[in-house]
């Protein structure tokens, strides 16, 4: 079979035994209606929470899942932080970003021992810092979008991800946080990857024992700006 | 993998005398039912929903074949591909027709059940292109050349030990004298060779929970972030999956996901959730230039609408494995197949057949556990029951079992006879028993062998019955 006739043949067999044509106007009402004006189904209460409440929550649900989790008043504040943080864990003074305006505007050069590298992730990159464009309270979930910005294989391949979020983009659930991502790109399609992170990377393959670090991130430093 | 379904019963007893087998499976009550008990009572709306997560599959297998189009429009648009494949052999070829045209060596491959149902892996291999698994589980199970044994944890048969034998055994080019005791020892190590692996491969294959039509969207959910690596390094980017994992919209992805880890491991989520959509971008720096999509359907279209259409619905979250006392004792190899358990017993005869997998049905006791912690309201005991009339109708029914039942028809149809015969039995049995259980019990050493069984206290309920009927 070829390739349409095979198509034509899974179609076919699919309205064969719902007993149905693929050009019945009530049906394909009902699909264009539900496409072009999603309606979110239930939301849990919990994720009924807004400002100083979202943080809380997000706070809860992150430590919770094992990730480190602090707060910066300001942009100024995240360099020294960073650098606390590498040098309590033993870690190499040194990090990589991408392009993110952001994270450009963190003043690094205030911590002077920091050294700062802009790229997409390579095998051996002990650290990165990325921005969530928007997090979900509900169960701690930040939410990182691919691109030059926040290039993907920052938030998997380093031994330590580092990821910034403004205070002001934190919601309460996940249908906030699409919104978010929605407004942001509007009628252009979703970017090629959106990463909802939830803590460090671990695995309980082995005895069903945990252990962090399985291929991703062994830590997750969540920093809140603002 | 070749099926060895019809050999059930052979398989369930061999694995009812494998001790370190039963050792291992003892830990899914505190770990996976221990945690989904606490993630339920820690989310009111839990059982509203279920019922919501229902209602959004019931709706879009109802307009599949619209959705399925509307998916494909978006993929396109994106810049992806979509590929139709009726058969599991469709997939494969589809699957490795990509690989070759990219001219690949190696493949990674990030977890994926519906590449288990096509034998991906055998089918590459025999073509030169080595593919290597990338959630440890699947890995450590590749190494032994094995089928997994649970859909959401492929290695629960496996203690630390096999797993540090098999380790020494592959990985010859470690220090002989390494340390491998713990957990997470064995961890480091696999991920140090499979880090080499993620950076060399040519192609990443990864399965899908979720279609979206809304977005053309492909979405894993993983702890470990291997099926990233999967998909962001390689030039290609191959999602296998099958017709049934579409919804219509990020809000429908939103009220399944919620139901799914919670179900699956406990947890509030998974760590990573990645919705994918298309390949890479002008000016991105990293992710696939090419992105495919293998939709399969083999055999799932003819379910639809049918006595077995609401296993449609299922999102492999292992709940009504992990729940069942079968499953508990004699763990997912003894099924034969891909699919273990509950949901298995009854999808399996759906793709394979029920000449294959005429026994699955049987393995189960009917105490319901499944269908009551299935996030999908799966009635999984009736279905098994409608494979079992239809088998019982296509004469595969064993002599003796048909024997029995004729016998227990008959004294059931004649209630003086059952009832002389049940008052008999009854204080018999008592007094076979010790302290109100039996450790063994002439002809049913099948079931004592492994396990005690309760025996029956007092008098029969029509005793009991007729003498509560004289008090008042
Ligand atoms: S049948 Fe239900 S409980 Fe079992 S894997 Fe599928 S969704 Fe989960």
């Amino acid at each position: 079979m070829n390739a349409s006739n095979t198509r034509e043949s899974v179609l076919g067999s699919i309205r064969g035994s719902l007993r149905v044509t693929g050009d019945d106007a009530a049906r394909v009402d009902a699909v264009r209606k539900r496409l072009k004006a999603p309606s979110p189904n239930l939301v849990p209460e919990r994720a009924n929470v807004r400002g100083e409440e979202s943080i809380a929550l997000l706070t809860e649900m992150l430590e919770g899942q094992s990730a480190h989790v602090s707060r910066a008043k300001t942009l100024d504040e995240i360099p020294k932080l960073v650098a606390n943080y590498l040098r309590k864990n033993n870690l190499p003074a040194e990090f990589r970003t991408g392009s993110d305006g952001l994270l450009a505007d963190i003043p690094w050069g205030k911590a002077t021992s920091l050294t700062h590298h802009l790229g997409r992730g390579q095998g051996d990159d002990a650290v990165a810092v990325s921005r969530a464009r928007t997090a979900a309270a509900e169960t701690g979930t930040l939410f990182l979008t691919s691109g030059p910005e926040n290039p993907t294989t920052l938030n998997f391949l380093p031994d330590t991800h580092i990821v910034v979020i403004q205070a002001k983009d934190i919601l309460g659930s996940y249908e906030d946080g699409w919104n978010a991502i929605r407004k942001i790109y509007g009628k252009r399609p979703l970017p090629r990857a959106v990463n909802l992170i939830s803590g460090p990377s671990r695995t309980a393959d082995i005895e069903q024992i945990i252990v962090m670090g399985a291929h991703g991130p062994r830590r997750l430093h969540v920093i809140i700006a603002g | 993998m070749k099926p060895v379904s019809h050999a059930f019963k052979d398989n369930a007893k061999q694995a009812l005398a494998d001790e370190p087998l039963r050792r291992a499976l003892g830990g899914i009550k505190h770990g996976f039912v221990a945690n989904r008990a606490k993630a339920r009572a820690k989310l009111p709306e839990f059982e509203r929903l279920r019922d919501e997560a229902r209602a959004v599959k019931e709706h879009t297998l109802a307009h599949l074949d619209l959705y399925l189009e509307a998916y494909e429009k978006k993929v396109t648009e994106t810049g992806g591909h979509v590929h139709w494949a009726a058969t599991a052999a469709d997939a494969r070829a589809a699957i490795l027709q990509i690989c070759q045209a990219a001219g690949a060596k190696t493949v990674t491959k990030g977890k994926s059940m519906v590449g288990e149902e096509i034998a991906i892996n055998e089918h590459l291999e025999a073509a030169g292109i080595t593919p290597v698994e990338t959630d440890l589980g699947e890995y450590l199970i590749q190494l032994r050349h094995e089928p997994p044994s649970h859909i959401i944890a492929p290695a629960i048969h496996l203690n630390k030990g096999q797993v540090e034998a098999d380790f020494r055994r592959e990985h010859t080019d470690l220090p002989d004298n390494r340390v491998l005791e713990e957990p997470a020892q064995l961890v480091a190590e696999a991920r140090a060779v499979l880090r080499k692996q993620f950076l060399a491969a040519d192609v990443g294959i990864t399965g899908a929970n979720l279609l979206i039509a809304e977005t053309g969207t492909s979405v894993i959910v993983t702890n470990e972030g291997n099926g990233d690596l999967t998909q962001c390094l390689p030039r290609i980017h191959v999602v296998i999956t099958s017709i049934e994992k579409m919804v219509p919209t990020l809000e429908d992805a939103n009220t399944i996901l919620r139901v799914l880890a919670r179900s699956a491991t406990g947890q509030e989520c998974s760590t990573y959730t990645t919705f994918s959509t298309g390949p890479k971008r002008d000016g991105d720096p990293d992710g696939p230039d090419e992105y495919h999509v293998v939709v399969l359907d083999n055999g799932r279209s003819e379910m639809l609408g049918g006595q077995f259409h609401d296993m449609l619905r299922c999102i492999r979250c292992g709940a009504c494995m992990n729940h069942c006392p079968v499953y508990g004792a004699i763990g997912g190899h003894a099924y034969g197949w891909v699919y273990p358990g509950p949901m298995g017993a009854v999808l399996t005869p759906s793709l394979i057949g029920i000449d294959e997998a005429g026994n699955l049905p049987n393995a189960s006791t009917f105490c319901g556990r499944c269908e009551a912690v299935c996030p999908m309201r799966i009635p999984l005991p009736k279905m098994m029951r409608h494979w079992r009339e239809r088998e019982y109708e296509k004469g595969n029914t064993p002599a003796f079992y048909k024997l029995s039942l004729k016998a227990w028809a008959y004294a059931a149809k004649n209630p003086r006879l059952y009832q002389t015969l049940t008052g008999l039995l009854i204080p018999l049995l008592a007094r076979f028993g010790s302290k109100g259980r039996f450790r063994s019990l002439p002809l049913a050493s099948g079931w004592t062998r492994y396990r005690d069984l309760p025996a029956p206290q007092g008098k029969t309920f029509q005793q009991l019955w007729r003498a509560k009927e004289m008090r008042s």
